[in-house]
């Protein structure tokens, strides 16, 4: 390997290899923005999984008194709020902000300053959200706020504000971020890499992208009339003046239901690159999970009502929705099969990203099936708003979108940090997790079946609810150990694990051509692919080389603090609907002004 | 090597915990697990019921082979000393084609029950159907028979064998109607009047409580569903029709009517004669109900005076006030309403 050490120029160069506060504020480097991500979003797993144990020790007995009702709305609204929208999603961000630039050969996404822009706007919508619960109450409604609960006469507190409002300023990180990269994936990719090279991670980001700018307007026309409703007085939503609010379940899910694949597709394309990696072989029919997953993007439009089967739309659109459902089984099953035909005849390395990518496919599978049960009507009228309900969303988001994220997180921290993850902790987490998942979450499709309802704060003791909550509540503390055997591993590892290398697995794809941390720039000059798994390749040698050897000029863009400030007036502007002029006024003046200062910005 | 050779039990012990769960569950009865959705006592949950019977045969077959193939590949392919480099195979179309007719198949023997079932259990009513109309509010049930003209809350009552004719509206939010026992759920949505009907096929007591967020004390918005042969159910319907019962004069009870008149309870609930308010439950018979406050504790008269003395606390976010009465006042009015046979 040969590392040529060559200067960089550029403004932001020397910004670059900054440390301290402001260098991350003005920060426009995609791996750096992606460590934010990831950090921020880990923050807010802890917050909505400190939330979920609260939930749990409630639970744990009938008739307990740990918290009031009020209260336990409120925390189950924001466990489901706070795990989607600031966790699960930022962390898939994450992966996206550092990984797609080094995988598609690029020096960082087509829009770094907009990038930096997503992520402040994330981080302040988050904080915002956050706020309501020390200021006047946090959101009570549940994470999916039907109409008409949600009503000034239902719901008169600000939570129901902060929810809606919180939504709209996270919809506008993700907007930026969605179009960022569908134009990076689309514009920056090495010469020679054709769609059909891209490892699965970077096509399942760019099917996510293309989810997240058709599904995020949706929910925000909803939220729209839902806060005019609120704060102007319009009927959107209100029975009372002869409007639907079946309407308000129709646009949520509609968005909703592709928010679940922007949850999971991200997590299908960490394990379809990991897989080969520790199996040592290829992934078997790529083409065909690519276009599984683009199936599975396209086909998430057409189920949104299997979600409201319980409303009465009647036998005819219950059987429509019904099928288009269980046609989304065949390119998941399918996904599945490649997934294990990979691994077959490989020679498996069970490291602990491989061993969370086998746990993923192992949980998804389960949470796969009983989301086929539910896909039969009339099976689902009894399943509903039962906790075979909540199983079925947990094997599906934890078993599946977190169990893939923390594969890619052991997979690819060497390449962020340059050190390795501790293994022995890692297996300790690995089974910690499985074993208390499968404990906490399991019982509760038994518990649902038997009847217990869903967001409900307690349980009279003659229902035989009892054991199975006991078990649940025991399993989440088991979850808590796990995550701290994580997040010791991941402290203790960062300076003092094990040097990593340029490629400690052995991997295919481009990110391991280049040193691990990456410099600045990435690649010292972009190589030029010719295949799919371009290090396995004849020629593997060739592009490390040619990706660590400075032959030109690099320029790389400048700091920039006017993101920061722009999202900060953003928030400020759209939270004055919450706390009035005083606060919006200002915010819009300082957004304006930043947005100017941004567009005239040098950048040469 | 002992590793190599534990394996194997392990797995079969998992896959027979797997195939014991389900069995296990069916094993339990409707005693332990009052609102259970896997007892049915009406056709329409039968139909559910053994559509989900069907669909957990596939499930389960489907789940068993793909967990066993997965782990299998896991532990045949395990890396070894010796093993040579794995071929570099990208793909076979004929497996492609063959794992995707595969589930397409299963998925058409899901299907087609499904769509009959659906159109099935959403059929319309037969005529000589028994109509009662199901009023959700926060947080009770209001039940209406209006060819009876009877009024009541939280309990209802239905005759064994005879089709059941439900229309479901709301008075303010969302709920949603379900006896597990009786068959699936359905809301209740503003602006909207929602059908269903079954057939209570078992005499007997089946709990249910509403199944869609609904406000604060959604978790104690219960019912009980009264299944009695067509005589009992023809008793309670000529008790339910009479006329409430008239305290004597002198008696503890007049004075609780009269502390009922006096304190503002007739804003909101009905007494046939004596009180005109629509708000909260229909009163007439209340005596003679098996519980309270929707549900949320058995009709005695000690639970009565605690519910009357300070109702939010009992239910959080009950709409109806703690109206600050002493307790002579408070054991009057028990003694009036538990008069209300």
């Amino acid at each position: 390997m040969t590392t040529t050490t060559a200067p960089v120029t550029g403004v932001g160069a020397a910004a670059h290899a900054d440390s301290g506060l402001w260098s991350w504020i003005t920060t426009v480097d995609h791996k750096r923005i992606g460590v934010l991500y990831g950090v921020t979003a880990f923050i807010f797993f802890l917050i909505g999984g400190l939330e979920a144990v609260l939930i749990r020790i409630q639970l744990v007995r009938p008739e307990n008194t740990f918290v009031s009702p009020d209260v336990y709305n409120q925390l189950f609204t924001m466990h489901g709020t706070t795990m989607i929208f600031l966790a699960i999603m930022p962390l898939s961000a994450s992966f996206f902000n550092y990984l797609i630039p080094l995988m598609i050969g690029a020096r960082d996404v087509a829009f770094p300053r907009l990038n930096a822009f997503s992520y402040w706007v994330y981080l302040l919508g988050a904080i915002f959200l956050n706020l309501s619960f020390f200021l006047g109450g946090a959101p009570d409604v549940g994470w999916f706020g039907y109409s008409n609960l949600t009503s000034k006469q239902f719901a008169p507190g600000v939570g129901v504000d902060y929810w809606a409002v919180g939504l709209q300023i996270l919809g506008i990180a993700s907007l930026a971020a969605g179009f960022n990269f569908i134009v990076t994936i689309i514009n920056l990719r090495a010469p020679g890499m054709k769609l059909m090279r891209m490892p699965v991670f970077v096509w399942m980001t760019l099917v996510t992208s293309f989810l997240i700018i058709f599904a995020f307007p949706v929910i925000t026309v909803a939220l729209v009339f839902l806060l005019f409703d609120r704060m102007t007085g319009t009927n959107f939503f209100i029975p009372a003046a002869g409007a639907d609010p079946v309407l308000w379940q129709h646009l949520f899910w509609l968005f909703g239901h592709p928010e679940v694949y922007i949850l999971i597709l991200p997590a299908m394309g960490i394990v379809s690159d990991i897989l080969p990696t520790f199996s040592k072989k290829p992934l078997f029919g790529y083409p065909v999970v690519v276009y599984s997953g683009i199936f599975i993007g396209f086909m998430g439009w057409g189920v949104w009502s299997h979600h409201m089967f319980s409303v009465g739309l009647g036998p005819v659109a219950d059987s429509f929705f019904a099928l288009t459902t269980m046609l989304i089984a065949i390119p998941t099953g399918v996904k599945i099969f490649n997934w294990i035909a990979t691994m077959w005849g490989g020679r498996i390395d069970l490291k602990s990203p491989m061993l969370f990518a086998v746990g993923f496919i192992a949980l998804f599978i389960m949470g796969g099936l009983s989301g086929v049960m539910h896909s039969s009507p009339p099976a689902d009228l009894q399943q509903t708003d039962t906790y075979f309900v909540v199983a079925h969303i947990h094997y599906v988001l934890f078993g599946g979108s977190i169990m893939g994220i923390f594969a890619g997180i052991y997979y690819w921290f060497p390449k962020m940090t340059g050190r390795m993850l501790n293994e022995r902790l890692g297996q300790l987490h690995f089974w910690l997790t499985m074993i208390s998942m499968n404990v906490t979450f399991f019982p509760m499709h038994f518990v649902g079946l038997l009847g217990m309802p869903r967001r409900v704060y307690t349980y009279a003791p003659n229902m035989g609810f009892d054991q199975m909550n006991f078990w649940s509540t025991v399993g989440v503390f088991g979850i808590v150990l796990s995550v701290l055997v994580f997040i010791w591993n991941v402290l203790h590892s960062r300076s003092r694990g094990a040097v990593a290398g340029r490629d400690p697995w052995g991997g295919p794809t481009l990110e391991w051509a280049i040193p691990s941390p990456p410099p600045p720039h990435n690649f010292a000059t972009v190589p030029t692919v010719h295949s799919r798994d371009p290090l396995w390749e004849k020629d593997g040698e060739q592009i490390v080389r040619t990706a660590n050897e400075r032959r030109g000029p690099i320029h790389m863009p400048p700091n920039s603090y006017w993101p920061f400030l722009g999202a900060l007036g953003m928030t400020m502007l759209l939270s004055g609907m919450v706390y009035g002029w005083w606060v919006g006024i200002p915010g819009l003046i300082l957004m304006l002004v930043a947005f100017y200062a941004w567009a005239f910005e040098p950048v040469h | 090597m002992t590793a190599s050779r534990r394996r194997p039990r392990m797995i079969r012990i998992l896959a027979a915990l797997i195939v014991l769960a389900p069995l296990a569950l069916f094993g339990c009865t409707l005693q332990e697990f009052p609102q259970s959705t896997l007892h049915p006592r009406a056709d329409y949950a039968g139909e559910i019921q053994e559509l989900l019977e069907s669909l957990l045969f596939w499930v389960a077959i489907i789940f068993v082979l793909v967990e066993t193939a997965l782990i299998v590949a896991v532990v045949r392919f395990r890396n070894r000393p010796g093993l040579p480099e794995p071929k570099h195979v990208h793909g076979h179309t004929g497996l492609e084609i063959a794992w995707t007719i595969a589930p397409a198949i299963v998925l058409a023997f899901i299907a087609v029950p499904t769509v009959v079932t659906i159109f099935k259990t959403q059929a319309k009513a037969p005529a000589d159907a028994l109509q009662v109309r199901v009023i959700g509010h926060q947080w009770w049930w209001e039940f209406q028979y209006p060819e009876q003209s009877i009024t009541t809350a939280t309990e209802m009552h239905i005759p064994v064998g005879r089709p059941i004719a439900v229309s479901l509206e709301t008075a303010d939010v969302i709920h949603a109607f379900w006896f597990p026992a009786m068959g699936g759920k359905r809301d209740v949505v503003p602006s909207r009047v929602n059908h269903m009907w079954f057939k209570a096929d078992s005499v007997g007591t089946y709990m249910g409580q509403c199944a869609e967020l609904c406000g604060t004390s959604h978790a104690n918005m219960k019912k009980l569903l009264v299944v009695q042969t067509p005589e009992e159910f023809e008793r309670w319907v000529a008790s339910q029709q009479a006329l409430p019962v008239e305290p004597e004069s002198t008696s503890m009870a007049a004075r609780g009517k009269q502390v009922f008149m006096d304190t503002g309870c007739l804003a909101c609930h009905y007494i046939e004669g004596v009180a005109p308010g629509v708000i909260g439950p229909n009163l007439n018979h209340v005596g003679s109900r098996r519980s309270l406050a929707g549900g949320l504790f058995e009709n005695t008269p000690e639970n009565m005076a605690k519910w009357i003395e300070n109702p939010p606390a009992r239910k959080p976010g009950a709409i109806m006030p703690a109206l600050g009465l002493p307790a002579d006042q408070i054991a009057a009015l028990v003694a009036y309403l538990q008069s209300l046979q």
